[in-house]
This record gives C-alpha cells, structure tokens and sequence, in this order.
C-alpha cells in the first residue's frame, strides 16, 4: 500500500508541510468511499475528528511537537470514548454513550492522534471473525466474500483498506493477531498488564489487553511507546518503567535465537500455507537468527484451559449487563423477569453460550473439577513457556492455521474455538505476542491471495526485544509491500 | 469430570439469562460438545500445581483514601433506562417473592 505511515504522517505534520485537519479531511472521504463496501466502522465521528484536528494544528502552530501529530486512528468500539456511542456490538449497549474515555485512547489522543471512529467487533470481543457483531457486517478487504477475523475485525479491516493508518484493538485470546494475520497487517498484543485496561469494556479480565494495530511494525512501536505504562485507574496495569519500542527497531537478527515449537509441527497444515511457514522460518535464518527447537508440551491443553477461564471471568463481568443503571432494558413482571429478559433480548448466542459455560464452570459441584482445574493448567502452561525462553529469545509459529475463511463457513462454536489455537496459550501466559504478514495463498475456492501471518511471542515485559525482531523480519521480506489489496468496488454491497 | 451432563435450563436460571426451549436444547448440544473437548483436561497431572488467577504477580493495590472528583450525575444518569430525578429508577424489588 502506498498510504502514508503514522511515522510519516506525524513528520510531516510536526514539520508543517501538512496538518492535521488535511490528514483528519483524507482520512475521512477514504472512509465514505470505501466503508460501504469493507464495513470496518460502526460509528464515524467525523465531527470529533475535525475538533480534534483543529485542537492538534493549534498546538503544533504553538511550538509544541506530538508523536501521533495529525495520525489517523480508528477504535475497537468495546472502548470508551466520552460522547461516543460505545456499543460492543451488542444490542444492550446499542445507544450507550460513553462518559469517559478510556486512558489508552486519552494518552494517543493526547499525543496528536485523530479519532476518526469505533469499529465493528465480535460482540463484547468473544469470536475469530467478526461475525457475531449484532449490530454490522465487516467484510475482508483482501477477499469481500471472506471475514476479516476476529474479535477486532472492524480495527484490523480499517486498517488493511485504508480507512485507517492506526488502529486500537483488544486480544483476549488472539483477537489482535489472528484477524492482523487475515488482513495482511501488523497486529500486537503487550503483556497482560502493560497498557491500562481503564475504558475497555471488560470480557475476561484476567486476559483482556490492548494494543495497536497498523500497516508497519514501526507503527506499532510508536503507538505503543505512546499508550504503554502504569495508570492509577486500573489496579491490575504495572507500575514499572516502560522500555520503549522504537529505539530498539533492528535491520536484522545476528545474535537472536527463535524458538519453533516442536508441538506446533507444520505438517499439520495444507501444503500451501504448510510452504508459508517453512519460508518464514528460513527467512528468519537468513536475517541472523539461530533457530532452535522449543518444547511447550501442555500448549495443547490452552484452547480447554482458556475455555473455561474467559468464560468464567465473562459470566462475572456481564452480570453488570441487568437492565438497571445503563443500556437496554426489557420490562418482565417482576425485577428477577426484568434481568432475564432483558439479558435474553440484549445478548447474542455466542455471549449467551459464554455466560452459560462460565456460569456453570463456577457452579458449586463444579469449580474445582473446571475452574480451579483450569487455573491450574495455566500455570503449567506459563511455565513451559518460562522454560523455553531459557533457550530463546522469542518463539516463532502460525498466528493461525489458514488464511481467512468464507462468512458461515464454521457454524460448530468448537470449531471456531479453535481457530485460536496459536495465539491462546501465550495469552494464558501473559506474553506480549504479535503477528507480521509473512506471504500468501490463494485458498481452494478463493479468487485471490489471502495474506498468512507468522506470529513472534516473547518473554513478559520484553516488548522492545520483541518489536525489533518483528521490525528485522519486516524489512528483510517486504511481504506487505509486495501486494495490495485488490480494487474494491465503487458501490456498497448489500448487507 | 463428566461431560454433556449439563442442565442448560437450570445454568441459564443462575445466569439470569431467559432461553427458549429451542434455545436450552441447541446451546445445551453445543455446550456438551465444548464440555468434552475441556474434558482432556483431567489428563493433565495438576495435584500439586498452584492455581493462576492472572499471570502479573500484584495484589492488593490501593490508593490513599481521598475524596475526588467522579463522573457527572448528570452524564451517567443520562444512559440510564429510565431515571427519577437524581436516581436510577428501578422495578420494585422488596415487597416482591421474586
């Protein structure tokens, strides 16, 4: 794509030669043109955008130089931002305005970003393909007839067609890295606790973290370096000192040594995605790195283990969904028929299966056999990691096992599940994990190449390490910049 | 742990979640078939494992007890489904066998 980056974007603005009110203007006729068609946005707020802008050229005409000057940014729309509905793709937050907004998007704010709008999700983050938005459809920009992947499929598609140069999603269990590896673009999840979870509508808050998504691993590590670090308002984000990103950006990988998985065995793969992956690794070679083989032998047990936690913590913290302080409400006789039916009415089948799963994962007779069970795989699961890293310094694999499939194609909720069976363990063990575009296949059916992502997890808190990596790995193959997304039609399709 | 012995029904009452009967006999076929994949669990040797709650090791942060500014009554109240004046108006609750 020959769109600007964020990096240049915030050059040029910071050196006058463009402002923030012609990128936040472009930014804008991009998306009326082309969200008919993509769907990315559940909410333009093209009148906050133009404030906003207004509000960043006056500070760069007053001296000041912002990282995120005039930059493009588009929101998960599971978090807040004050007088913004603020929806999670669910009917029971429908017409819910946010009245704050949430510190991540405060700090990009803050810094010179342009908040051109929330993007479409999986309700309340909980699927792999964005089709459980109750309230749009959000189509693959690479392949119209294929999701973009999910939960943060509005984000990542925003992105990957040009209606954004940024975006923020969350991840949970791979919900940055696997609709990024759809999409063909960078997608990075920091470690559980780096960025403050103040203003993201929770799902599973032992897992749920923000983090960017962009065009370029450069991009990534600035918007990181911009909304990482310790918040006051959320008692589980830490309180130590962040290493930046963007200095450690590196041109190759002499002295890294990569974990490949013995557990992850790409003979399991099609052949062609199969191709993919050892070339990857190869690649990764050939920049420097010393491949080694790693051992994470209960990583098979994540999707099971994960299964049983984010559900758990879902059903408690939708209970907050109950039709009295805020959000739809859908009267019954009696308050108890008030609660039921509003929450009948207001969730989707997926949360409903979420909630139902948790509920009774924490039901008495079955919290030791499920839940405690589960939070003890975990544990084995982190320390495997633990182990592995011994030996490495950041672990290489699949972000997930095809390319983007075609809307209604996995009607089984497991098979869904497993979509995420790359992305989950690392989040069970905390560990900031992205996915870089690393080729392409055209899928059996497909009419044009979908993009593959290699997904680089890394030991907690070693973000620096992990982006530079990902930084070398980028400009030795240039698999973003070798293809584009095909033309999209001038008209919108009918949803 | 067994699997498929889930009573959908009575899970979705703690739930507060009201289902239909087509709705308690498809979530509870798809919750049988999650419940026997999270089943290969039991093969896991976990006795002396410690439990994770979250992987960061904090607990217990606090804050000094001041008083400061909070959200706008007005704002909040302003995304409530229905309001009387200065409260939340909610169905009656005591008085009630619910």
């Amino acid at each position: 794509m020959s769109d600007a980056t964020a990096v240049e974007i915030a050059r040029s603005v910071n050196a006058g030669e463009s402002s923030a009110a012609k990128r936040a203007r472009a930014a804008n006729d991009r998306i009326a043109e082309r969200d008919g068609v993509i769907g990315a946005y559940l909410s333009v707020t093209s009148e906050l955008a133009r404030t906003h802008a207004a509000r960043v050229d006056a500070r760069i005409a007053a001296g000041e130089r912002l990282p995120l000057a005039g930059v493009p940014l588009a929101i998960k729309d599971n978090m807040c931002v004050t007088g913004t509905r603020t929806t999670c793709a669910s009917k029971i937050l429908a017409d819910w305005i946010a009245p704050y907004t949430a510190t991540a998007v405060q700090r990009l704010l803050d810094a010179g970003a342009i908040p051109l709008g929330k993007t479409n999700l999986d309700e309340f983050a909980m699927g792999s393909s964005c089709e459980n938005s109750a309230l749009g459809k959000t189509a693959n920009p690479w392949d119209l007839g294929r999701v973009p992947g999910g939960s943060s499929g509005g984000s990542v598609a925003a992105v990957a067609g040009g209606e954004a140069t940024v975006s923020l999603g969350s991840d949970t269990g791979g919900s940055i890295r696997e609709p990024a590896a759809f999409c063909g673009v960078v997608g990075f999840k920091p470690t559980y606790g780096r960025v403050s979870r103040y203003g993201l509508i929770a799902f599973a808050s032992s897992l749920d973290q923000i983090g960017p998504i962009a065009t370029t691993v450069a991009d990534a590590a600035l918007v990181y370096d911009v909304m990482a670090g310790h918040d006051p308002m959320d008692a589980t984000s830490v309180d130590r000192p962040v290493e930046l990103a963007s200095p450690g950006l590196r041109e190759d990988l002499r002295g890294v040594r990569i974990g490949i998985v013995r557990e992850f065995a790409l003979t399991e793969l099609d052949p062609a995605v199969r191709a993919v992956y050892e070339r990857a690794y190869a690649d990764l070679e050939k920049l420097g790195a010393e491949l080694v083989e790693v051992a994470l032998p209960t990583a098979e047990y994540g999707i099971a283990t994960y299964y049983l936690i984010a559900p758990a913590e879902c059903s408690s913290n939708l209970a907050r969904f109950d039709g009295m302080r805020y959000g739809l409400r859908v009267e019954g006789r009696d308050v108890g028929a008030t609660y039921e039916a509003t929450r009948a009415a207001g969730f989707g089948d997926e949360v409903k299966r979420r909630i139902l799963i948790g509920t009774y994962a924490l039901s008495s007779g079955y919290y030791d056999a499920y839940y405690v069970r589960a939070q003890k795989a975990r544990t084995l699961i982190a320390g495997d990691f633990a182990k592995a890293f011994a030996s490495c310094d950041a672990i290489a694999c699949p972000a997930a096992a095809t390319p983007a499939f075609a809307f209604a194609a996995k009607t089984d909720p497991v098979s869904m599940y497993l979509m995420d069976y790359y992305t989950i363990p690392m989040s069970l063990a905390g560990l900031p994990s992205l996915s870089v575009p690393c080729g392409y296949v055209t899928p059996a059916g497909g009419t044009s190449p979908m993009p593959l992502g290699l997904e680089l997890s890394a030991p907690l808190f070693a973000e620096r390490s992990l982006l530079g990596i990902a930084h070398a790995y980028e400009r030795g193959t240039r698999h973003a910049e070798a293809r584009s997304i095909p033309d999209l039609p001038r008209t919108a399709v009918a949803r | 742990m067994a699997s498929g012995d889930i009573d959908v029904a009575y899970v979705a009452k703690l739930a507060r979640l009201a289902l239909t009967p087509a709705e308690v006999e498809r979530f509870g076929a798809q919750l049988g078939a999650l419940l026997e994949h999270v089943d290969r669990l039991a093969a896991l040797p976990v006795a002396d494992v410690g439990a994770t709650a979250q992987v960061i090791a904090q607990s217990n942060v606090m804050r000094d007890d001041v008083v400061r500014p909070s959200l706008d009554r007005e704002t909040v109240l302003g995304g409530a489904p229905e309001r009387d004046g200065a409260y939340f108006r909610v169905p009656r609750i005591i008085g009630e066998d619910a």
